[in-house]
């Protein structure tokens, strides 16, 4: 399944936890596209996906929006 | 073993007998600093499996937020917690204390340090939700990076036993540094870690800290200067004490508390407050509070974006105009034009002196 999460106009740490939160609730295989303003995110949430075992499939930018996919393991 | 000599040891000791490679779990409190990172790889090696967990309160010093600023756009936008777990190969779990962490600033039972930090009642509070985590997690005990003698009010060999009673961790909090100065705690007891294998470290010299990140190839750790969070620094705490004061209430949201980090704030008179981006990387960061906030900035040159908290009057605006105008690029101009959009008002604009930086009284600046 394919999920998307508002983090827009949050500073980190705010867009992980919310990222963190949010995937706990989901299953090995699912996507959740987190879209961000802080640029801190490219780092943050790549760095807290290699820790938890989760994997970032896509990173783009829309209209000033950062937009990053993960998809959740089963860690 | 013979049964009725099993029941006559305590439960802990019977379970190490019974499964004698039960691999123990520890959670750590993660600052980001160099200590808890030492603390954590001290038990590492001694065959402990550890995580990591981070409480963001709102007011952690984060490379984020200085890097809303321009000049400090070069610094690494890392946070400093996560950088640590990968370092140490750990799981972090970050968990938002914001709404919980407002009775510990306001009603803290041992009181501030210098500036508006509850550090006694902060620890405590953490290592209780800590404790809580543990329970829930099926993990045996918690380790801090505290160090004996090193802060003034949290980390003096008096007050490290009333953080252990007051969160009930008791002595499953271990502080791997100090801990051949401290009394046994139950890792230790139950032979889980080595004391031996532990730490002495006193004091406020960093020289053996230094020297345990080099042993272990610590490299780029951050090194925070007064602490982990901005209610240890005296500006962030007046403008704190500023806010309350004038709603006559010490609520407070995540927003304020954000963006008491961001911007010059000037408060001219008791009815409304300034806050003047310092940068364009501050009015982008401003501009997410439009909807929320009076606010203005030049439109006839270059300038800041200027929120206006309050209930100012026609004659404030102005004059919060002129002040706009007097941080931007036409602050040596006769007359400069400032767009005004009031809260749930129409825009309007103004031409007007920027006001000389000599008419800006000292006492404005909170
Ligand atoms: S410096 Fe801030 S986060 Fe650290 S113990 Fe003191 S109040 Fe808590």
């Amino acid at each position: 399944m394919k999920y998307q999460l508002d983090a827009t106009n949050l500073l980190c740490p705010m867009p992980v936890i919310r990222t963190q939160n949010r995937v706990a609730e989901l299953a090995a295989g699912d996507t959740l596209e987190v879209h961000c303003t802080d640029p801190g995110v490219l780092h943050d949430i790549p760095a807290w996906c290699r820790i938890n075992g989760h994997e970032v499939i896509n990173q783009r930018r829309e209209h000033g929006v950062i937009i990053i996919t993960v998809k959740v393991s089963d860690d | 073993m013979d049964a009725c000599l099993l029941q006559c040891l305590n439960p802990q000791t019977q379970e190490n007998l019974i499964h004698p490679m039960t691999q123990r779990k520890a959670v750590a409190l993660i600052s980001g600093g160099l200590d808890s990172m030492l603390a954590v790889k001290m038990i590492q090696q001694q065959g402990i499996h550890v995580e990591g967990i981070n409480f963001f309160t709102g007011f952690c010093v984060e490379g984020h937020t200085h890097a809303i600023r321009n000049r400090d756009q070069a610094r690494p936008k890392r946070n400093n917690a996560l950088w640590v777990a990968e370092q140490l190969g750990i799981k972090l779990h970050i968990i938002d204390v914001i709404d919980e962490y407002k009775d510990v600033l306001l009603n803290p039972k041992h009181g501030y340090g210098k500036n508006m930090n509850p550090c006694l009642d902060c620890k405590g509070f953490m290592v209780k939700k800590a404790r809580e985590w543990i329970e829930a997690n099926d993990f045996d005990f918690i380790i801090t990076g505290e160090v004996i003698g090193q802060r003034p009010m949290s980390q003096r060999k008096d007050t490290m036993p009333v953080i252990a009673r007051e969160s009930g961790a008791d002595d499953r909090l271990l502080r791997p540094l100090c801990a051949q100065h401290l009394p046994e705690t139950l890792p230790e007891r139950e032979g889980w870690v080595d004391t031996s294998q532990l730490g002495a470290i006193t004091g406020r010299s960093r020289h053996e800290q230094m020297a345990l990140a080099e042993k272990w190839g610590f490299k780029d750790y951050a090194t925070p200067a007064g602490g982990c969070c901005f209610l240890t620094d005296a500006s962030y705490s007046r403008k704190l004490v500023d806010m309350w004061q004038h709603r006559g209430s010490r609520e407070y949201s995540l927003d304020d508390i954000m963006l008491l980090k961001v911007g010059r704030h000037i408060r001219p008179n008791q009815r409304f407050k300034l806050i003047v981006a310092r940068d364009a990387g501050e009015t982008n960061y401003l501009k997410g509070y439009r909807g929320q906030f009076t606010h203005m900035a030049a439109i006839s040159h270059g300038g800041p974006m200027t929120l206006i908290e309050g209930e100012p009057s026609s004659d404030d605006l102005e004059l919060a105009a002129r002040i706009t105008a007097r941080f931007g690029q036409g602050r040596n101009a006769d007359r400069v034009t400032v767009e005004i959009h009031p809260i749930g008002g129409e825009s309007m604009k103004l031409s007007i002196p920027p006001m000389p930086a000599s008419e800006i009284a000292q006492e404005w600046y909170v």
